[in-house]
């Protein structure tokens, strides 16, 4: 099967500056994909380039394989719900709704039935003859979504989707916007900076980072193993520690050796493992140090450890029920170890 | 916090300014509505003298004069006004700027615009007449009216253009239905102003409407008047002009404070 969207050694440079560089990405149908990155990482623009506000310099951009590439934004299947929502302030909710059906010409029963159906999805019904203004930040959130959704695009895009709201909210709404998704069977991709968002909402993450793309897969994939450190810094917690391989393992500036089930690459390297994968007692790998620092997150306990062979405090999240999490202290010496299984090497 | 005696000496303050500009006005308006006419004797309320007016051929005429000036310029400055100001924020938007050069007619004093646009009009032979003094009320019009769709366009938001274009609409489309409904309350508010410099111009109108008495504008009309003294009839046409040009301009402020079309 051939995916929906194919994203075809895409360039695009703004004079000497190049913002996306080479990216090649298949998207399938009613997939829930999320370009993640930190600003300048080229996902916006890459995403402009799908909505057709931006031309490739080079590359292709495939629709149902149909080269999309030089069509104008108003010609294309796609659709894009922009971060600052840009609803038309001078028309109601109704009228915005409408607006891009009108666009197709629809006869008018029509319009009005499915601007009725969309309301009553976004639960926005009672407010369909409110302007803008007079709506939350929530209401307009909902109602710039459904804007675009009432065309019933083959694709939806959303830039930073859950940006301008309050963190409680966005919580709420990113089960919100899987459920939708789900629900309207329509394929989403979703650009944002927050690896948290992308791993709760998304069925596949991309993670770009200067204009290059460094990893596609699905969350438990880019968590679990991320291809390199970058990769791995970014998503989630983790903690370094740096090193030179040698036969039997990586050897710490102190001498400590850190194994790990993966093969090692030459010369200087860097060991690395989830906060949560390391336990208060002995295992493949072992290494002490003092707890800085404790913060209690209801769930979990994490603990600041400094340590002799990494100069960030190692960071380490215990589950807050258990007996040794009970009477840690600031101060205390403990001994932190985790599997060779959990061990990622990546070079320096 | 300010001493009672202090408070009333600001009032009096307040009142002597407002005397100051308001009371020569209300004096011509209660005049126009003299029975007598002169200015020395209060005689009764009539509305006599604005029934002159209307009889009077030279002043309808330059009554008509003037609105046809003013409607054609406004027109005109309103599209081209508004014109100008999206495309100097598009211009502006990538970095380039001509402002200053824009709106010099507004700086330059009336005198100096008049003199510069008669030469200009003598050396290509123009003959002058109502279109000229159209053309030369365009010329400042257009300043004002960029400047005040300017300043609402500070506060656009671009990206409604695009996400207009995004649901499926061509750019002429996207102008109709989102740029211009948005811009609207400053776009009208800049053609009242408009209108209103517009009537009352004379410097400018005296000096490129040609020798003849037909294209003589009110403005024109009440001063080759005044030269035999103020007649009753030229209170009750400055009170109609007054009457015109607040009611153009308290429209345009209240437009202009922000509201939206139908809030």
């Amino acid at each position: 099967m051939t995916a929906l969207l194919q994203v075809r050694n895409i360039v695009k440079t703004f004079g000497s500056l190049t913002a996306v560089d080479d990216v090649s990405l298949d998207i399938a149908e009613n997939e829930f994909f999320a370009l993640l990155g930190a600003s300048g990482s080229g996902k916006t623009t890459l995403l402009r380039m799908l909505a057709g506000f931006e031309t490739p310099n080079g590359g292709k951009i495939l629709l149902d394989g149909r080269d999309i590439s030089a069509m104008p934004p108003n010609k294309r299947p796609v659709n894009l719900m922009f971060q600052s929502y840009a609803l038309f302030p001078h028309m109601t909710v109704r009228a915005n709704i409408a607006y891009g059906l009108e666009m197709e010409r629809l006869p008018k029963p029509q319009i009005n039935a499915r601007v009725d159906e969309i309301l009553a999805v976004i639960e926005l019904s009672a407010f369909a003859h409110r302007k803008p203004d007079q709506l939350s930040g929530g209401q307009k959130q909902r109602v710039a979504l459904a804007r675009a959704l009432v065309k019933r695009p083959r694709v939806l895009l959303l830039d930073e989707p859950l940006g301008a709201l309050d963190k409680k909210l966005r919580g709420a709404m990113q089960l919100e916007l899987k459920r939708l998704q789900h629900e309207v069977g329509i394929t989403f991709i979703v650009v944002t900076h927050d690896q948290e968002e992308a791993l709760v909402m998304a069925d596949r993450v991309a993670i770009l980072k200067d204009g290059k793309l460094l990893q596609c897969g699905t969350p438990r994939e880019v968590y679990e193993h991320p291809v390199n450190r970058f990769a791995a810094d970014f998503i989630g917690v983790m903690n370094f520690f740096e090193g030179q391989t040698q036969p039997d393992g990586l050897r710490l500036a102190d001498g400590t050796r850190v194994v790990s089930d993966q093969p090692m690459p030459m010369g200087a390297a860097v060991a690395a493992v989830r906060p949560e994968r390391i336990r208060l007692c002995p295992g493949d790998n072992t290494i002490t140090g003092t707890v800085r620092a404790l913060a209690y997150h209801g769930l979990d306990l994490q603990l600041h450890v400094e340590t002799a062979h990494a100069p960030k405090p190692v960071t380490v999240r215990l589950t807050a029920d258990r007996p040794e999490a009970q009477t840690l202290k600031q101060g205390d010496a403990v001994t932190l170890g985790w599997a060779a299984t959990d061990t990622r090497i990546f070079p320096a | 916090m300010h001493s009672p005696a202090r408070q009333n000496l600001m009032l009096l303050i307040i009142g002597l300014t407002f005397a100051f500009l308001y009371i020569p006005i209300s004096v011509l308006i209660g005049l126009s509505f003299n029975e007598g006419g002169m200015p020395t004797a209060w005689t009764g309320f009539s509305f006599k003298w604005y029934g002159e007016l209307f009889r009077n051929a030279d002043i309808l005429n330059a009554g008509l004069n003037t609105l046809i000036v003013a409607v054609c310029a406004t027109t005109l400055a309103t599209i081209l006004g508004t014109l100008l100001a999206i495309g100097i924020e598009i211009r502006r938007r990538r970095g380039r700027a001509l402002e200053a050069l824009i709106f010099a007619p507004m700086i330059i004093p009336d005198i100096v615009l008049a003199i510069a646009l008669l030469s200009f009009f003598s050396l290509l032979k123009v003959p002058m007449g109502l279109h000229t003094i159209i053309a030369a009320h365009v010329v400042f019009n257009l300043a004002f009216v960029c400047a005040v769709v300017r300043a609402r366009l500070k506060s656009f938001d671009w990206s409604i253009v695009e996400a207009s274009s995004d649901l499926g609409a061509s750019a002429w489309t996207s102008y109709r239905r989102i740029v211009i409904p948005v811009l609207a309350p400053a776009i009208v508010a800049g053609a009242l102003l408009a209108f209103t410099l517009s009537v009352d111009e004379f410097i400018i109108a005296f000096f490129t409407a040609g020798a003849g008495r037909g294209s003589t504008t009110l403005p024109m009309q009440i001063y080759a008047m005044i030269r035999f003294g103020v007649t009753p009839e030229i209170n009750a046409l400055a009170t109609l002009v007054i009457g015109v040009s607040v009611t153009a301009l308290a429209l345009a402020q209240r437009l202009n404070k922000g509201a939206l079309p139908g809030q």
